[in-house]
């Protein structure tokens, strides 16, 4: 069964309608979030946990469980002072494939604003920062708008919604880095440093943001709080399979007819979400070749296996990949598909941040071999000598952009290894010929 | 404390010390290249990976990791051993295997654990990555090439000498490290750098293709260019010194030296006085040893003769000297060249009683009359932590760059006589509080008007721990200074006495900072290295050795003896000190006692017993009553910190850097 | 996929530079930046006035605007942060144009998503007008850059051009735009299918079709 209109949280998601507040509010925004933050801390992260909305940033970590790791008491400061705690949301949408929160901050960025407060709230932070990426130029003039809109209707700062609760929400402009959606590296960058990784522990939620208590959330992840708040916990957990419960935004760009946006139940198969809202694959579906199902960090999927798998955690990690950012890139058989591999390397080589010395080192090395898979210009050993790098990359690493960088390339090799022994064969016999 | 195993071997661990501690204490080795003890933990390199559980199955970085109850680490399994191998690969790659012409050879942490952790064989067929030399100053030479990213370099310059010039500029693999601009680096403690590389992207300038590590004699001296006695190692080839680098002690340099200790050694060949000369008609001529010795001979001073000891001089020349004297009837000996005359009946009254390690605790500081970075780099660096533990520093004197913040009240004295009520109320309230006064601060009443704070702010106290706590210090900036004082280098009214006295024979040690008009009518003669203004104004000179030339003991600020070996003999006809000491008794006709330089230690010991043992002299913790009124403009003594000696002033690497790094002139050679 | 370099610091570049300073607007601004952080913290504000600079620097020179050594100074002073922790973060994320640049900077994305949908064409279309990586056509007019993935993957292919967004391009709708810009035009950001609006599918709407003629409230069929 289809996700019928009046279950999607982002009805506004192509910005047919305004992005303001008058007609945000008359959408269902902001509705009484007084009484939602009178539910107490408690209560919004109970329901939150039995709704089963997992992250939706990748990582796919339950929020309501992230939400309930802040301490219950501020730790103190050097002078015996309550530290306070932040809320950091993570608009640093840079994963290659994935364009959803965009989507939110421009055309419903009210649902994020009310969001950070309920969130904010649960989780007894004093202010939440918005780090949006800095590529996204209007977007963020449209969340600075809004905000000024929020606020002058006394919806956020001072004693927000007449809940009592001081709760102030910044918008902070990121400038170009990928690592920054990595969440320490995020809390570096709006320290005002380079966007490097730090060491966990410690994790975020005991010293993040200045010294100070903090979780970071995706974007989406907090902008269908407070709507599953108002339908509560079994509406939300109706929709996808056990453990991928919910709606989700899912992007599909590549080659299907109509790539587009669009929000639909988790655990929806392939097939259907790209027949459904994509008018099909690109000439047929004996066209297809390849999916990267959850943004450039996961490895692809042949054709055969993702056309029945259930969109979600569980299932694309059945088929070898993963959900990741939900963000559907598809390539049919016109595909050069080393070279689209590869220019996924070339994108890691040129976001590490040059930290730690496998990413430093090995993106750049897994790109050049790459490059001269593409062609053929290799020897055949060195498929399994690249192989081999990616391993020592991944798991070797600060933080996962090493893996992100090994694994589709891990997938490459699993799926079509023949393909590469073809170039280079061929690539012999004409330097023979 | 945590009980963990490392490779199956169980062993307790003390609380908050790190996975890699833990391997360490169980007598593991573990490969490291950005870990470094004094310095943050960074995490960078991924070189001390070990296997720990519980945990997630792979690979942890041992330096950053928290042991805890349970953990059973693993350096040896294959998990760890394929870890180290892909990291040392990935080091590599780029890494231009340029050993044979890169000065780190020998001494490189890359190289060494290459070998011990690393494949056979290369399997990168890419181009390698080159990186533009940087400019960093007459002192950093860089191949930037050869960096392999571990930032303890830019730790190194943010978090302990404070000054935040180098940087990694770019990102992935196109990261460099660089100051800004390739500016020089700006700071005293700025070649610290070079010991802290674990590779030969930052070595050493001056000594660039000098020598390789495997030629050089190590000989343990003590740095004699201030007065903190920071522990080094002097390296040398033949009879030259070719470098100077710290030792660790964690007491009294942890493992710093300054640019100067470091990089003034080249004087050591420069200026040297290699024979004696005696002045003919106005003029000093050379002769030898006898034709000296016959001169001194007629002189016949009587028990009119007088001695004032250098900076740099050691106890032993000092007690030589005074046995000399003393010989002759004389007690007039003298360190303190420019005319100090503070009382030195109590030392605990002029000596750093805090210590070094000590003030690192202190909540609250009061400094007058210094400026520390010129006059003790290494303490800098002490107040730098204390500072970062929440202490509170204020100082009296024209304003310096400090590199601690600290609130500075005024230029004259006699603010320590009317303190602002804040600095008053933060001494009053501090559990450790402590005074540190310069020589800038010692004259015109200032160091009884510090003893009077000391009494006021109970700086001298029992600590809730049962420790004593002694928060009075002054801060010396002569090598010599606390080593003369116990030898009785000081005349009631300081210099002074000894011009009253008019002798006919003057003997200075190496003393450079004495107003000499004043002995005009003295015969002068000057015992010494170089040839600067104390052999000037000399009508004799008798050729010394400096401080790596001779065994010696040396008192450093703290009060702590310290003992230094000789690296190298003196060049040319010069001699160790005593020994001329001891000859010229014999030309004076007169016995001083000894004949060995083991007879005149154990002699100076005899007199002096708290010189016969290493460690902090005992003064002590009563203070003086001070009192009275303090007043006057502060002037620090010290125009340029590179220029300090007469050995440093020798030194061409250190007339550059004066030139450079304090005058701005524009040396910059164009990186090749 | 140039690789970047600080504008070397020349006694011209001082003179010309050496006193930046805030436009009184940009004062107001710059303020109200460092007041989103808590006090003391003022450095994070680095990145937002890094920014801010380089629009007044652009503003000046009439070009998407950089950022000279004197102007990274300038912030270092404003911030009392070290000067080499500013260089840092400005050559480490590729929005800081550390030398000079064209009047319009076109950033075509050529990552994977719009690889596929043919931002190959697009750098071939730019490559045909002159158009060199790295590089400031000769008229002043364009600086042209490939970079990766801008989060416009449902629009593919796309180039960014100063502030704007141009989606779902072909070869010609690039040079459309580009001849728009040229004329000192100022085309419609955005999608550029005619059929489009904005990252829906395009053609029937399959679903929130409701939403296209009126603000549906939904809340009624809950």
């Amino acid at each position: 069964m289809a996700l019928l209109d009046k279950d999607r949280i982002f009805t506004n998601l192509y910005g047919y309608q305004p992005w303001n507040l008058k007609e945000a509010q008359a959408r269902g925004a902001w509705d009484n979030t007084k009484a939602l933050i009178e539910r107490g801390r408690d209560a919004i992260i109970d329901e939150m946990k039995a709704s089963g909305l997992r992250g939706r940033g990748g990582a796919g970590f339950p929020t309501g469980m992230k939400w309930s790791f802040m301490p219950k008491q501020p730790p103190l400061d050097q002078n015996g002072n309550p530290k306070p705690s932040f809320l950091v949301i993570n608009a640093d949408e840079s994963e290659p494939g994935s364009c959803k929160d965009r989507e939110i901050m421009r055309h419903d960025p009210h649902l994020l604003f009310e969001g950070a407060l309920v969130a904010g709230f649960a989780m007894g932070a004093r202010a939440a920062y918005i780090y949006i990426r800095g590529e996204y130029i209007r977007e963020a003039e449209t969340l600075f708008a809004a905000r000024e809109e929020a606020y002058a209707a006394g919806l956020l700062g001072k004693n927000a919604c007449g809940s009592g609760y001081d709760f102030d929400v910044f918008v902070h402009r990121g400038a170009g880095a990928y690592i920054c959606g990595e969440e320490t590296a995020m809390i570096e960058s709006l320290e005002g440093k380079k966007g490097q990784p730090r060491l966990k522990p410690p994790f975020p939620a005991g010293a993040g943001l200045y010294g100070c208590p903090t979780t970071v959330n995706n974007v989406e992840s907090i902008a269908v709080a407070p709507t599953i708040l108002r339908r509560g916990a079994a509406w939300f957990s109706s929709f996808g399979r056990e453990n991928n419960k919910g709606t989700k935004l899912f992007q599909i760009s590549g080659h299907v007819n109509r790539p587009c946006v669009v929000e639909e139940e988790m655990s929806i198969p392939f097939s259907e979400l790209i027949e459904r809202h994509c008018g099909g694959i690109r000439g047929g579906k004996d066209n297809l070749l390849a999916v990267i199902p959850g943004g450039s960090s996961v490895p692809l999927v042949p054709a055969a296996d993702i056309w029945d798998a259930p969109m979600d955690f569980d299932g694309l990690k059945a088929v070898g990949s993963g959900l990741g950012t939900a963000a559907v890139i598809v390539m049919d058989k016109s595909t050069d598909i080393v070279r689209a591999i590869s220019r996924i390397s070339y994108f890691y080589k040129h976001e590490s941040c040059g930290q730690c010395t496998p990413c430093r080192e090995g993106t750049g090395w897994m790109w050049r071999v790459m490059e001269r898979l593409r062609t053929g210009d290799a020897e055949v050993e060195e498929i399994d000598m690249l192989q081999q790098v990616t391993k020592q990359v991944e798991g070797h690493t600060i933080c996962a952009l090493g893996d992100a960088a090994a694994w589709p390339i891990q997938g490459l090799i699993r799926h079509f290894r023949p393909e590469l022994e073809r170039r280079i064969a061929e690539n012999v016999r004409e330097a023979a010929e | 404390m945590p009980k963990v195993k490392v490779d199956g071997v169980e062993i307790d661990v003390p609380t908050g010390a790190t996975v890699l501690q833990a391997c360490e204490l169980a007598g593991k080795e573990i490969p490291r290249f950005c870990y470094h003890e004094r310095l943050s933990i960074a995490g960078n390199c991924r070189m001390c990976l070990v296997e720990v559980k519980p945990g997630p199955p792979k690979p942890q970085a041992s330096c950053a990791l928290p042991a805890a109850e349970g953990q059973e680490i693993r350096t040896d399994s294959e998990m760890v051993k394929k870890a180290r191998e892909g990291v040392m690969e990935f080091l590599l790659i780029n890494h231009p295997l340029d050993c044979p012409i890169c000065d780190q050879g020998g001494e490189c942490d890359l190289q060494d654990q290459s070998v011990a952790y690393g494949r056979g064989a290369s399997r990168y067929d890419e181009n390698k990555r080159a990186v533009t030399e940087k400019y960093m100053g007459p002192l950093i030479k860089t191949t930037m090439t050869r960096c392999i990213h571990c930032t303890r370099c830019v730790r190194f310059s943010e978090e302990i000498a404070g000054v935040d010039e180098i940087g990694a500029l770019y990102r992935g693999e196109n990261m460099q490290i660089t100051t800004y601009l390739e500016h020089a680096a700006k700071h005293e403690m700025s070649a610290n750098v070079i010991d802290l590389c674990p590779v030969g992207a930052l070595t050493s300038r001056p000594y660039a293709f000098e020598a390789r590590p495997w030629e050089l004699k190590k000989t343990l001296g003590i740095d004699v260019s201030d007065a903190t006695g920071a522990n080094i190692r002097i390296d040398a080839r033949g009879r030259e010194v070719l470098r100077v680098l710290p030792r660790n002690n964690d007491d009294v340099n942890e493992e710093w030296i300054s640019d100067k200790a470091r990089y003034m050694v080249d004087g050591l060949t420069k200026r040297r006085l290699d024979k004696p000369f005696l002045r003919r008609d106005g003029k000093l001529v050379a002769v030898n040893w006898n034709e000296a010795f016959a001169a001194i001979a007629t002189l016949n001073p009587g028990n009119s003769i007088a001695a004032v000891a250098g900076d740099m001089v050691d106890c032993e020349t000092m007690f030589a000297a005074k046995k000399l004297v003393g010989a002759l009837g004389s007690k007039l000996v003298e360190g303190r060249q420019t005319g100090m005359d503070y009382a030195t009946d109590n030392l605990a009254a002029v000596n750093f009683n805090t210590t070094f390690s000590g003030i690192e605790t202190a909540d609250a500081i009061l400094i007058a009359g210094s400026n520390v970075r010129w006059e003790a780099p290494l303490l800098n660096v002490r107040l730098r932590k204390a500072v970062k533990r929440g202490a509170k520093v204020f100082l009296v004197g024209p304003e310096w760059e400090t590199t601690f913040g600290g609130e500075f009240l005024g230029e004259d004295l006699s603010v320590l006589g009317n303190l602002p009520q804040n600095v008053a109320d933060a001494l009053s309230n501090a559990k450790r509080p402590a005074v540190i006064l310069g020589g800038a601060a010692l004259g015109r009443g200032g160091l009884e008007a510090g003893l009077a704070l000391a009494a006021q702010f109970n700086l001298v106290r029992d600590l809730e721990d049962g420790t004593k706590w002694n928060g009075f210090n002054v801060l010396h900036m002569a090598a010599a200074r606390m080593g003369g004082l116990m030898l009785g280098y000081a005349q009631k009214g300081g210099i002074a006495d000894l011009i009253a006295a008019k002798p006919k024979v003057l003997l200075a040690l190496g003393a450079d900072e004495v107003d000499f008009t004043k002995f005009a009518d003295s015969m002068i003669v000057y015992i010494g290295h170089h040839g600067d203004k104390g052999a000037h104004a000399a009508d004799v000179i008798l050729p010394a050795s400096a401080y790596t030339e001779k065994a010696g003991t040396y008192v450093n600020t703290e009060g702590r003896v310290q003992w230094a070996d000789k690296a190298v003999f003196a060049p040319g006809d010069a001699r160790e000190d005593w020994t001329i000491l001891r000859a010229l008794a014999d030309a004076f006709g007169v016995s001083v006692g000894f004949d060995s330089f083991d007879q005149l230690r154990n002699a100076m010991i005899k007199e002096v017993p708290a010189l016969g043992s290493e460690g902090l002299a005992d003064y002590g913790s009563v203070l003086p009553n001070g009192g009275g009124s303090a007043a006057g403009q502060i002037a620090y003594p010290i125009k340029d910190f590179y220029m300090t000696n007469p050995i440093a002033r020798a030194s061409a690497v250190m007339q550059r850097c004066s030139a450079e790094i304090l005058h701005g002139e524009d040396l910059a050679e164009a990186a090749e | 996929m140039a690789d970047r370099y600080i504008e070397p610091d020349t006694p011209e570049l001082r003179a010309r530079w050496g006193n930046f300073a805030w436009t009184p607007e940009n004062a107001e601004k710059a303020k109200e930046v460092v007041a989103r952080y808590p006090e003391g913290r003022q450095r994070s504000a680095v990145m937002p006035l890094l920014d801010l600079a380089q629009r007044q620097v652009g503003a000046e020179l009439n070009t998407q605007g950089w950022l000279p050594i004197p102007v990274m100074e300038y912030i270092a002073a404003y911030l009392d942060m070290p000067i080499i922790r500013v260089v840092e973060v400005a050559t480490f994320y590729t929005m800081y144009n550390i030398a000079p640049i064209g009047r319009f900077h076109v950033q075509v994305c050529g990552t994977t998503p719009c690889m596929l949908r043919g931002s190959d064409d697009l750098l071939a279309t730019c490559k045909s007008r002159g158009m060199k990586k790295g590089h400031i056509s000769e008229d002043g007019l364009w600086s042209f850059t490939e970079v990766e993935c801008m989060g416009n993957c449902a629009s593919a292919p796309m180039v960014q051009i100063n502030d704007d967004n141009y989606e779902d391009l072909t070869s010609d709708r690039l040079n459309a735009v580009l001849d728009a810009l040229a004329r000192g035009e100022t085309p419609k950001a955005g999608t550029q299918d005619p059929a489009r609006h904005t990252v829906e599918p395009v053609g029937e709407p399959t679903n929130l079709a409701a939403m296209i003629t009126e603000n549906h409230d939904y809340r009624s069929e809950w």
